[in-house]
């Protein structure tokens, strides 16, 4: 596949890690904000690959495992109201709620159905007019532009039984959040390549400048990575904290501008409780008024009954970065991919299910 | 996280286009990159395509790379 | 007869009897069927392999088959990784009231050309119809006899340090050809299922080496489950090359585009051979014969090393577990 073959290459994954070797003399901690990097990281053994100079470490960059118990219950509850038909990504249909998960309700009778796009929700209203169909809509900027065009699209074509629930969050807040708590000390940022994508690189600027940190902004194949940690390490042996681009092919410094104005027109910015690190300011987004009559929240009556937080769970300190799954007492134990009890361990790019389906233990 | 892949237009129709990728077809939404033509390389996440690839930035990436790469290998022979 | 399959037809009265006269019998016109005894009886000696399986894929029509040919050939090719010459089948519809005639007798008609392709005999049968709504289209249960050649000892246990795995062709065509075809994930593609019987195959590796340890199809859960199974049952480890797995570039756009590992996802006319080293490549080479072994390849080996994981060497050189799918394969997003 085109722009994709081309950076699996091994002979040249070779040569960037000869240059890492080479280079990198200085002890580097380097956080992998992005989920998406994480897998690829562990997918691809690059680990393995990198002098002991450096330690990869994982953020809560995984839009599944930061979403709340609460916020699941909701749409666990709206699944439940007769006559919706709650569409989701498949990456939520196994995280466990408060009481339940969406499989759990599915398997009971609720209308879930898994969807690959907005596009395909927006089908499933338009040939289903006696129901109401509620899209769960999880994901940082990546995902949260494609929600606001299908909002704009059914105020378009006049569809009237599409909503939305919005959980979108918003990646440099959480940094911000992360950095300023002080809890994890580190030399580099890997970041997320889509998000960046559409944010562009700017919004990453207050990292390097405030904090001291370079950044570097990575594609998803090995060699993106790979090349994202040559960066890397060349600004930290050189006392450099800039923020740069590898990922030059799918990212502009301004992003894309269409993107963001869909984004801006549909939602506001609004705190957002991130598990694990509670509420931070600024970093929901919320539909503005204008397009209420689409957000489910206002829409339906939602009773999604109290919170309750699994114990011995520590899926929020891994998610900063604090602990690894390995400190965690019930990892592989009681909570496995069979039978999870925290999201870090449903979230196929979480690092409690990256770590063991790929093997930490490693070979 | 955000899974995108490159995907090639191959025609348009309003807002949405056909892509192809590997072989395999989609209908794609063109409403967060409305300037894309057909014959342009779209990062398609979740059925939207969220930008174009930059296709000499592209050719660029893999030269600086193919270049570390004979690098290293002089340097590996020069060891040996 | 009516067009739509009615409850009637199930309850063993004269429409039932229409049915199973007018279509199954025609179909599988043989002998022992033809009886229409309570069982089939017939004379057997050697040793017997014996499965059973059941078949409720959605859509019941897919790119490349449908639930009649895939009855067939899981049930034949159960029997086949026994090493069994695969000879009898029982068959069981449980028919979901409202079912169009058509659609039966199109999967009739498969099960009739699966059942010649392999030449076995469909000798004794059933059919339940059941209320609207208890029974997603049509369930297929089968049983499956066939006859162990003499010597012929393959089991999943027997991989021994040494051996070498054998693909017998590209993985995930099926998995992703009918997921091609499900609401809210549907995309194009000339994808088919690679449902296919196996038994000829089999018999023709057999006859070339008598050191075929184990012989497994890696249907649901994919490569990955299967070489765990075998790792497991052999208490031994498992190291496959990236490099060498054939898979379809459509495979792998899929994978790529939903988020799966084409590891994961379901073959129906596949097998692995778990082979003595010194028979491998013999065994490859007849298998590149047969039309379901074209593209047949050497994965990997069997190790004492991590006994009953697997491991992968990348692309990159380096080396990951490879662990069982658990669960369902979700498409994800991120």
């Amino acid at each position: 596949m085109k722009f994709i073959d081309e950076y699996r290459r091994s002979e040249l994954a070779q040569g960037v890690v000869h240059r890492i070797h080479r280079n990198s003399t200085k002890s580097a901690r380097l956080m992998e904000f992005c989920g998406g990097h994480t897998v690829t990281i562990l997918k691809h053994g690059i680990r393995q690959l990198l002098p002991p100079t450096i330690e990869m470490l994982s953020g809560p960059g995984c839009p599944v495992c930061v979403t709340d118990n609460a916020d699941l219950d909701k749409a666990i509850a709206l699944a439940q109201i007769p006559g919706v038909i709650l569409t989701t990504f498949g990456d939520m249909l196994k995280v466990p709620g408060s009481r339940s998960s969406l499989q759990k309700v599915k398997a009971d009778g609720a209308d879930v159905r898994i969807v690959y796009s907005t596009m395909d929700a927006l089908q499933i209203a338009r040939g289903n007019p006696d129901k109401r169909v509620v899209f769960l809509g999880i994901g940082f900027e990546t995902t949260a532009p494609t929600i606001a065009a299908s909002v704009l699209q059914a105020e378009q074509e006049g569809i009237s039984n599409y909503y939305a629930l919005s959980l979108h969050k918003l990646c440099p807040p959480v940094i911000k959040a992360l950095l300023d708590s002080g809890e994890v000390r580190l030399d580099g940022l890997i970041c997320p390549g889509h998000v960046s994508a559409i944010i562009g690189s700017r919004p990453w600027e207050f990292i390097a400048r405030d904090y001291g940190l370079p950044c570097v902004v990575s594609g998803f194949e090995p060699l993106d990575v790979l090349q994202c940690v040559d960066m890397l390490v060349a600004q930290i042996e050189n006392g450099r904290s800039e923020v740069e681009i590898a990922y030059r092919r799918g990212v502009r410094p301004e992003g894309n501008r269409q993107a963001l104005e869909i984004m801006e027109q549909v939602f506001e910015t609004c705190p957002a409780q991130w598990r694990g690190m509670g509420l931070v300011a600024h970093s929901g987004l919320r539909f503005k008024a204008e397009f209420e009559r689409f957000d489910a929240e206002i829409a339906f009556e939602i009773n999604p009954g109290p919170v309750v937080e699994p114990k011995g769970c520590i899926c929020g300190d891994i998610l900063r970065g604090v602990n690894t799954p390995q400190d965690c007492q019930l990892f592989a134990k009681v909570c496995t991919p069979e039978s999870p009890v925290g999201p870090c361990m449903v979230s196929s790019e979480g690092s409690c299910a990256a770590y063991y389906l790929y093997g930490a233990a490693g070979e | 996280m955000c899974l995108a892949i490159p995907a090639l237009i191959k025609s348009i129709e309003g807002k949405e286009a056909e892509v192809e990728i590997g072989g395999i077809g989609r209908r794609a939404s063109l409403w967060l990159t409305p300037e894309a033509k057909v014959g342009d390389y779209v990062l398609l996440h979740t059925g939207y395509a969220i930008n174009i690839v930059d296709q000499e930035e592209a050719e660029e990436t893999l030269r600086l790379l193919e270049e570390m790469a004979k690098l290293a290998e002089e340097e590996e022979s020069e060891i040996h | 007869m009516s067009d739509k399959i009615l409850l009637a037809h199930g309850s063993g009265g004269k429409l039932a009897h229409e049915l199973v006269e007018k279509s199954f019998l025609q179909a599988f016109s043989n002998p022992l069927l033809a009886k229409l005894d309570d069982s089939a009886t017939f004379d057997f000696s050697g040793r017997l392999a014996f499965t059973t399986d059941s078949y409720v894929v959605n859509p019941i029509f897919f790119p490349g088959g449908d639930i009649g040919k895939l009855a067939v050939c899981g049930t034949v090719n159960d029997l086949a990784m026994a090493g069994a010459v695969p000879l009898y089948l029982s068959l069981s519809f449980i028919i979901e009231e409202g079912l169009p005639q058509q659609d039966l007798m199109q999967i009739v008609s498969s099960v009739k050309e699966a059942a010649e392709e392999a030449e076995v005999q469909v000798i004794t049968g059933d059919t339940k119809v059941v209320d609207r709504g208890t029974a997603d289209k049509l369930f297929i249960n089968t049983a499956g006899v066939g006859m162990v050649p003499e010597g012929v000892d393959i089991s999943g246990s027997k991989a021994e340090p040494g051996d070498k795995v054998i693909l017998s062709g590209t993985i995930g065509d099926h998995g992703i050809a009918v997921l091609s075809q499900r609401e809210g994930l549907s995309f194009s593609t000339k994808l088919q299922s690679d449902c296919a019987p196996l038994n000829k195959l089999v018999a023709d590796i057999i006859k070339v080496s008598p050191q075929i340890h184990c012989l497994r199809d890696p249907t649901r859960g994919g490569l990955a489950t299967t070489l765990n199974e075998l790792a497991t049952q052999s208490k031994a480890g498992i190291k496959i090359e990236e490099e060498k797995i054939p898979v379809r570039e459509e495979v792998y756009a899929a994978c790529e585009m939903l988020g799966f590992d084409p590891l994961h996802v379901a073959n129906e006319g596949k097998l692995v051979a778990i082979v003595a080293p010194e028979d491998a490549d013999a065994v490859l080479g007849r298998m590149q014969q047969n039309i379901y072994g074209r593209d047949a390849a050497i994965i990997g080996e069997v190790r004492q090393e991590h006994p009953g994981r697997v491991v992968m060497r990348t692309k990159l050189g380096a080396s990951r577990i490879v662990d069982m799918l658990v669960g369902d394969l979700l498409p994800r997003i991120c």
